[in-house]
Order: C-alpha cells, then sequence, then structure tokens
C-alpha cells in the first residue's frame, strides 16, 4: 500500500514552472529518494508536501487522505515530519529543548493546566522526556544534551534536526539532503541510521540526496527529476546508468559512466 | 475652490511627512536597518539651520546657511553610522530599533540644551510671501516645500538607478558578504548612506520649520512618517513619498469633514487599515524566505 | 564548578534546578515580605513602584522576550487595564472582582489586536504597536464618561473584607498585595516556561517555519501570547493606577510605551529576571541621579536646571548596555556567573556572538 501519493503535482512561481506534473508513490516502509541536479525543483517538492507552497496544479495523498490543501501545521499531526536543507532548529535552546518542541502534536494539557503545572502536566513532560530520550540514545547525543544549538558544531546540527523529526514519532519522514556538509563518517552514520530507521522503527522516508554513495546504499527506489520533471525511476543503480539522467547531470555526448560506476564501488 | 485649498495645504505638509520617510527608506533600502531616529534628526537640522541662518545666532544668508546645515547634519548621520551604529555590526535588526530610539532621545536632548524649549521661527527670506493662481492662493512655503520634495526624490532615484555607488549600495543591501567579496566597502557605504540621510532629513527639518515654530519635540512628527513609509511599503522610494502625501491630504480633509480628534487618529487608522489588507505596504516588497 | 548528578527527570522539570536555587529565592521572597519593617516610607512607595514595573515588564517579556513580537504600544494596555478597573471600582465592584476582570477584558482586547498583529512581522509590527498607543491615547480622551477624559478617574481605595489596602492609608498592606500579585503571576510565567505551552512560544520566536513544521499552529500561539502578554499587563495597569490613586491619559503616553520596551531590553530579554532588572532600571535611574544632582550641588555644580536629565541617562546606559552588552543586565550577570562557575577554566570567547550579515528576504 503506498503511503504517500503524489499525482500530477506542479507549482508556478510566476511564469517559472518548477515542478511540472510530477507523479510518483511511496510504499510504506521503503526509503525513496529524489535525484536531480540543483533547481530540478525536489525542495520544492518537499515544500508542498509540508504544506509550505500552494501548488498550482496536482494532488496529494497521505495514507488514503487527500492533504493537497492542509494548513502546514496539520501535516505533522498526521505523522510526516521532514529536515531542512538549510537547518532550522531553535538556535537558543538547548537540544533538549528542540527536541521536546518536536513532542507538541502529542500535546495532551491545555493551556490552563500549563499554568498551573498541575500532575497532569508535569506527567506529561515525564513521559515527553521519556520518548525525546530513546531518540537521544538512538541518534548518540547524550553529550550535547544540554548545550545550546548555537555553540554546537554544524554535523551535530543536523543530527539534531533529524532527531527533532523524529521526536514527532512520524509514519513518513521528509530528509532534505541530510548528508550535505557532513564528513565521510558523519556520512557513514546516517546511513546506519537510515536502514535503523527502516528496521526497527519500520519508518518510511522520502529523502533527497546528491551523495549517490549514501543513496546506492540506503535507498531502495530512486527518482531523477531535472526542470521540475520526471526522468527515471527505479533502483540506484538503474537510475545512474539511464541515459536521460546522464545527460541531465553531464550534458549530451559525455562519457560518464566510468566515473558513476567508480562512486558506486567507493560507496 | 477651498477643498483644492485645502489639498494643497496638505500636500505640502505630506512632502515635508514623505521626505522624512524617505530618509528613514534610505537607510532600510541599503542595510535594512530601521532608523526612529529620523525625525530627530529632522528636528536637529532645523534647529542647525536655525543656527545658522537666525539673526539671533549666526545670521548667515539663506542658502548658504541652509546648505552649511545639510553639510553638518550629513556629519552628523555618517558620524551616527560611523560611530554607534556600526559597534552594533551583525546584530539583530532589534537592537537597531532600540539604539536609534535611543540616539533619539539624546538628539533631543541635545537640542534642548542648545537651542531651549521654547518655541522658536527659523527667519526664511521667503515668509509670508504668497502666489495667486486662479483664485487660489498658495504660500511661498508651501510651493518651495513642494518644489523641493519633488527635485530631490528625482535626484535620489537617479542615484541610486544609475550611479556606481547607488548601485553598490543595493547589491549590499541584498546580501552583505557577497558584497564584500566584490570588494564593496559595506561599511562605508552605510555610513554614507547615513550622512545622505542626515542630508535630507536637514531639508525636511527647513520646510517643516518654514511652516510653523520648531522646538525639540518636532521629532515626534517621525512617527507620522512612519506611518508614511509603512503605508508605501518600507523598500519603496516613491512609495515613500507617495505614503507621505497620503497622510499630508487625509489629515485637512479628516479635520474638515470628520468629527473632532479624528483628524490626529486618522493617517493611524488608514496605515493600520493599509496593513491588514496588503501587509507590506501599498508599494509593497515581496518577502519570503527560502528553505 | 558545580556539578549537579540527576537521578529524575523531575530534576530538569522542577522550577529550581537544586535544594539551594529553591532556598534563595524563597529568602529573597522573606526579605521582600519584611520589607515595610525596615524601610521609611518613601522607600516602600518606591519598592511598590519597581514591583509593579516588573509586572508590566513580565507582561511585555512574553510577548517581545518569549514569543519573538515586538510591541511597541503596551502602555495602551497599562491604560486599558487601570480605567477598567478603575471604572469597575467606581461602579460599585469589590476590588478584586474589578482586578481580574480588568485583567481579563485587556487579555481579550490583546486577542482582537492579535487578529491583524499576527500577520505582521518585525519593524511593520513595530510601527503599527505604536500607531495603536497613539490611538488608544485618543480613544481614552475622547471615552469621557469613562475614563474621565482630558481630566481623569480616581482610583477608589482598596478593601478587602474591611481591612484597608489603600495606597496612602496603609502603604505597608498596599506593598503586600503587589508582591502577592507578582509571584503569583511569576509563578505561572515559570509554569508556561518550563511546559508544551512555552515551548511553543519558544519556537515561534527562533523559526516560524520549523514551528509549523512540528505541528505549532503558529497564528493561535501568536494569539495566545498577545492575550497573556496583554492581561498580565492589564493588572500591572489596575495597580499602577491604584499606585497613582489619581491618573489621566498622560500617565500612559507613547513614550511609557517606548520606555518600558527599552527598559525590558536592557534588562534581559528572554529571560523572567530580566523584567525584574528592567523594573529597578525604571525606578532606580532618577532616584540615582537625583541622589548625583544633590552630590554636585554640594560642590558647586548646578544641574537642577537642566531638564531631560533623566531621559538622557537612560538613553545613554541604553545605548551602552546595546553596543557592549546586548544580552542586557541579565545576560551579564549569567556570563559572570558562568565565568566564575568555570573559574580559571573559561574561555575568552566562550560568548562570542556569530555575526548574522545580511542576506536579505525581500523579493523584489
Amino acid at each position: 500500500m503506498s503511503l504517500l501519493e503524489v499525482r500530477d503535482l506542479s507549482i508556478a512561481f510566476g511564469g517559472l514552472k518548477a515542478v511540472d506534473g510530477l507523479s510518483f508513490d511511496v510504499a510504506e516502509g521503503e526509503v525513496f529518494t529524489l535525484v536531480g541536479p540543483n533547481g530540478a525543483g525536489k525542495s520544492t517538492i518537499f515544500n508542498m508536501i509540508s504544506r509550505f507552497y500552494e501548488p498550482t496544479e496536482g494532488k496529494i495523498f497521505f495514507d488514503g487522505e487527500e492533504i493537497t490543501h492542509l494548513p502546514a501545521h496539520k501535516i505533522a499531526e498526521l505523522g510526516i515530519a521532514r529536515t531542512f536543507q538549510n537547518i532550522e532548529l531553535f538556535d537558543h535552546s538547548t537540544v533538549l529543548s528542540n527536541l521536546l518542541m518536536g513532542r507538541h502534536v502529542h500535546r495532551k494539557t491545555q493551556v490552563i493546566q500549563d499554568l498551573l503545572f498541575t500532575r497532569k502536566a508535569r506527567a506529561d513532560e515525564r513521559s515527553h522526556r521519556r520518548r525525546v530520550e530513546e531518540v537521544i540514545t538512538f541518534l548518540e547525543l547524550e553529550a550535547h544534551r544540554d548545550s545550546l544549538i548555537a555553540g554546537l558544531p554544524y554535523g551535530v546540527r543536523k543530527v539534531v534536526e533529524i532527531g527533532r523529526a523524529l521526536a514527532i514519532g512520524p509514519k513518513l519522514l521528509l530528509l532534505d539532503e541530510p548528508a550535505s556538509g557532513l564528513s565521510v563518517e558523519e556520512t557513514r552514520d546516517v546511513a546506519f541510521w537510515i536502514e535503523d530507521m527502516k528496521r526497527e522503527m519500520g519508518l518510511t522516508i522520502l529523502m533527497i540526496e546528491h551523495d549517490m554513495g549514501l543513496v546506492s546504499a540506503v535507498s531502495d527506489r530512486v527518482l531523477a527529476v531535472a526542470d521540475g520533471k520526471f526522468l527515471a525511476q527505479g533502483t540506484a543503480s538503474e537510475v545512474q546508468s539511464h541515459p536521460d539522467v546522464i545527460e541531465a547531470y553531464l550534458g549530451t555526448g559525455a562519457g560518464g559512466e566510468p566515473e558513476l560506476k567508480k562512486e558506486e564501488a567507493g560507496a | 475652490m477651498e477643498f483644492i485649498q485645502l489639498i494643497i495645504g496638505g500636500v505640502a505638509n505630506g512632502c515635508v511627512y514623505g521626505l522624512i520617510a524617505l530618509g528613514f527608506v534610505l537607510i532600510y533600502k541599503s542595510s535594512e536597518g530601521v532608523n526612529f531616529a529620523q525625525g530627530d534628526m529632522m528636528m536637529l537640522g532645523a534647529f542647525v539651520a536655525l543656527g545658522f541662518v537666525n539673526d539671533d545666532y549666526f545670521g548667515l544668508a539663506f542658502l548658504p546657511g541652509i546648505i552649511l546645515a545639510c553639510i553638518v547634519m550629513g556629519g552628523v548621520g555618517y558620524s551616527m553610522d560611523r560611530f554607534v551604529v556600526r559597534k552594533i555590526f551583525g546584530q539583530p535588526q532589534f537592537a537597531l530599533v532600540i539604539l536609534t530610539i535611543a540616539i533619539g532621545f539624546v538628539l533631543r536632548f541635545v537640542a534642548g540644551a542648545i537651542w531651549g524649549y521654547s518655541p522658536l521661527v527659523l527667519e526664511t527670506p521667503y515668509a509670508g510671501l504668497t502666489f495667486s493662481f486662479s483664485g487660489l492662493i498658495i504660500s511661498a512655503e508651501d510651493a518651495v516645500t513642494i518644489l523641493a520634495t519633488i527635485m530631490l526624490t528625482a535626484v535620489l532615484w537617479y542615484f541610486f538607478a544609475f550611479t556606481r555607488i547607488g548601485l553598490a549600495t543595493q547589491a549590499a543591501s541584498q546580501n552583505q558578504l557577497s558584497a564584500y567579496y566584490m570588494g564593496i566597502p559595506v561599511k562605508f557605504l552605510n555610513s554614507l548612506i547615513w550622512g545622505l540621510s542626515g542630508i535630507v532629513a536637514t531639508i525636511a527639518g527647513v520646510l517643516a520649520a518654514s511652516k510653523g515654530t520648531i522646538d525639540p519635540n518636532l521629532g515626534l512628527i517621525g512617527i507620522k512618517a512612519f506611518a508614511a513609509a509603512v503605508i508605501g511599503g518600507f523598500g519603496s522610494l516613491p512609495g515613500a513619498l507617495a505614503g507621505g502625501l497620503i497622510i499630508g491630504v487625509i489629515e485637512p480633509i479628516a479635520a474638515r469633514y470628520g468629527p473632532a480628534g479624528v483628524s490626529q487618529t486618522a493617517p493611524y487608522v488608514f496605515m493600520l487599515l493599509v496593513l491588514i489588507l496588503r501587509p507590506a505596504g501599498l508599494f509593497s516588497q515581496i518577502t519570503a524566505k527560502k528553505v | 564548578m558545580k556539578v549537579i548528578f540527576k537521578k529524575s527527570y523531575d530534576r530538569d522539570i522542577d522550577l529550581f534546578r537544586d535544594r539551594q536555587t529553591a532556598l534563595r529565592i524563597g529568602l529573597l521572597v522573606l526579605v521582600l515580605i519584611l520589607v515595610p519593617f525596615f524601610a521609611s516610607e518613601y522607600f516602600l512607595a518606591e519598592a511598590t513602584n519597581t514591583l509593579i514595573w516588573s509586572l508590566a515588564g513580565l507582561g511585555l517579556m512574553v510577548l517581545v522576550g518569549h514569543t519573538g513580537q515586538v510591541s511597541l504600544g503596551h502602555a495602551a494596555f497599562l491604560a486599558i487595564g487601570a480605567y477598567t478597573d478603575a471604572a469597575l471600582m467606581n461602579a460599585g465592584w469589590p476590588w478584586l472582582l474589578a482586578f481580574l476582570t480588568a485583567g481579563a477584558v485587556t487579555g481579550v482586547f490583546g486577542a482582537i489586536i492579535a487578529i491583524p498583529a499576527i500577520r505582521m512581522s518585525g519593524i511593520y509590527l513595530a510601527i503599527a504597536t505604536m500607531a495603536l498607543a497613539v490611538l488608544v491615547e485618543e480613544a481614552v480622551i475622547l471615552a469621557e464618561p469613562i475614563t474621565g477624559g482630558v481630566a481623569g478617574v480616581f482610583a477608589p481605595d482598596i478593601a478587602i473584607f474591611g481591612i484597608s489596602f489603600g495606597r496612602y492609608d496603609s502603604l505597608p498592606n498596599f506593598y503586600w498585595l503587589c508582591l502577592a500579585v507578582v509571584v503569583i503571576v511569576t509563578f505561572g510565567y515559570a509554569n508556561l516556561l518550563r511546559s508544551a505551552t512555552g515551548r511553543s512560544f519558544l519556537a515561534v520566536r527562533d523559526s516560524e517555519i520549523s514551528a509549523r513544521a512540528l505541528g505549532i499552529n503558529v497564528s493561535r500561539t501568536k494569539t495566545l501570547a498577545f492575550g497573556l502578554s496583554c492581561a498580565i499587563t492589564g493588572l500591572a495597569g489596575g495597580l499602577m493606577g491604584h499606585f497613582f490613586s489619581f491618573f489621566n491619559y498622560e500617565a500612559f503616553t507613547i513614550i511609557i510605551s517606548i520606555n518600558l520596551l527599552l527598559a525590558v531590553t536592557i534588562g534581559g530579554l528572554g529571560h523572567i529576571q530580566g523584567a525584574f532588572a528592567s523594573a529597578i532600571l525604571i525606578t532606580a535611574v532618577p532616584q540615582v541621579l537625583a541622589i548625583v544632582r544633590d552630590g554636585l550641588s554640594n560642590i558647586g555644580v548646578d544641574l537642577s536646571g537642566v531638564p531631560g536629565l533623566d531621559t538622557l541617562v537612560f538613553s545613554l546606559i541604553l545605548i551602552g548596555f546595546i553596543i557592549y552588552e546586548p544580552l542586557g543586565i541579565y545576560g551579564r550577570y549569567l556570563k559572570i556567573k558562568a565565568f566564575w562557575n568555570l573559574f580559571p577554566l573559561s574561555r575568552r570567547d566562550m560568548f562570542r556572538r556569530q555575526m548574522t550579515y545580511l542576506k536579505t528576504e525581500r523579493m523584489k
């Protein structure tokens, strides 16, 4: 059963059609990756799923329900979490605080109970904290629990960004370039985490990524997009060796195949 | 006929508001900074001009006195940025709001200390002159105000669109780091724009002074000018002027045809309406964050 | 260096980090309760004034410090609270009911203001709130039956169960009343910050986009913040009215709004303690200045003829803080505390701020 269905999705900014009639399905429990040159519209697709942008045409279905026109804050309630390409953490709070913000969709107290901090509010806080600690253990963030985001290195912030999305307890996780700016070891950690999320937590992951090594290592299926349009879909190796994809990345007449094979071997 | 008379008076007032708003928008366009001391700079400019021109003080001829005042206030504006505002370079916009509000208070104190708190009159050579025009009577002050504003706006528009400094300023206002990489002296340009803003404020001050008396609390007109800048939309020079004119015209119409006390509040009510219907102003710029 | 060994999540959830902090705060409250017993009438009045301004500062802090919404017009809400409280009491209502209703009315007003205010941000919101302040000033003058127009109103003495809490009749009682209100509101505020609601405020302050992606209804959160902020400010206004006994619109001008925001900023945005620091600043500067003036006149320098000196000194302090310590008085205190906690291992650039270069979000 498809968890996420995108049908003929299009969006135009003024005269520029950023996404043009794109359709794809993401099956439950799979890792589905969007690849494509810069400016292909991949982040725009994410922004439409998270409802920051309003598509001009097309529909999006999640778990059978249409979500194309929902307000942005309803998306997390349904079980879709996302990370941002340029980290959008809360700079003046601690890591713990940021992760706790992820539990907002699971809050059960009213404002008045918060103001008086009733026993229910305290019990809720404890349960939120318990769940967040599970995320911290999973992502090995124990050392940074009480550090302010502002003082943390880039690699750690990227991990916290993933953690905050995990704290929501989502069914679908949208990862926007999780490996960009990370070292080789950190990228390998991300690959392991994605594997664990898929196998142990049963998460479905929709990912945008440029690092072909990571893409080949974790993806079940890959969709290549260029100029907002569908280019090719299949396994990682199928898409990488697809002539249209090679042309989109390297231009016509380029014999790019040997280079791609080398990347695959080194992954 | 009386209506047109009202409008002309309102347009002249509006030009003053527009000029203050112009100085305000100049700084915003160049560094996304907001100078809440703009009204007080106008007030100080008027006083400095008075200090050069009035017989009680230096007693210079009118035009040289005004030019001297502009130079002095240009220097004051430049120094304000160079020695105070530059120190908070890199802090969020809110810090500048607080800083300029405080600077405004200081300017008010300085003016009061030097020239006292009783209202003074700027001696202009055209005081009391009027032009008659097919039944309309236009005072020389109003005529000079309108003409000066038109000329100044044209000069500024040309400056930003066509000169190298203007283009460099626009670049710096869009991406400071990239501007630095291109060799643009971002901080120096910012100070230059503040100096320019000081000159515009002085002219606005002289024009305002010519139509009445001045005292250190004159800067409170600045609040109306901010409303004008908001109505026009912050990033637009012609918008600032348009906003000023709109407010300038609304005031006398509301006073004449509306119930008592409305003329004070009408500009703000109009501004709030604009903000509700078009949150970025009439000549709005779109702001969006790309994620 | 103090190491806290945490054995349960409650250590982080509790209001106070450890027993010592709790004891210190308890001691502080005890000292505050005992002030009327060893202070002069003059000092007690000043202390009461400081408490009331702390309440106003707390109100503004909710909005500016913790939800990131600038308000340059908060004196308008002081006015609404003061006039509502006085009007209801003059109509015969008992003080407690009038007081709480004044807070509620101001809070509702704030929620209504939020409807357009939500769509504005940054400088537009600042100017819109300034306009609001001017409008309320005018409205107060026009609404003569309730507000006494230009002349003003008289706030009746407070009496609860026959005991007088009047500001002039029994200043200690009035002081204890204000203290009680401040303690209760601070308790609620602290609870807010450690709960989900408070976290949603912080989320809206730091990144609205993330907040949306985390399921936070940004509009509803901002409205709630406005409502709470204005309610607290309304309560402060109510107390202020009784402190002045007789007041008119001049007590709530736009200059007051601006001063409140300036003070709260130097106090330390984003911390409850900052609101208290701001109140001390507002009431202390004129006092210190008067003492300095007296001292200077003793050695022959006569500054009494110079008007506006209070504002000048206040502004200079402000400029100094913005340039050298943007985190404010409480921020500086935290830095000093961190320095001594880590002594001698603290690093010189521990609090170095990252410069943010302008990258405009304007797109035309």
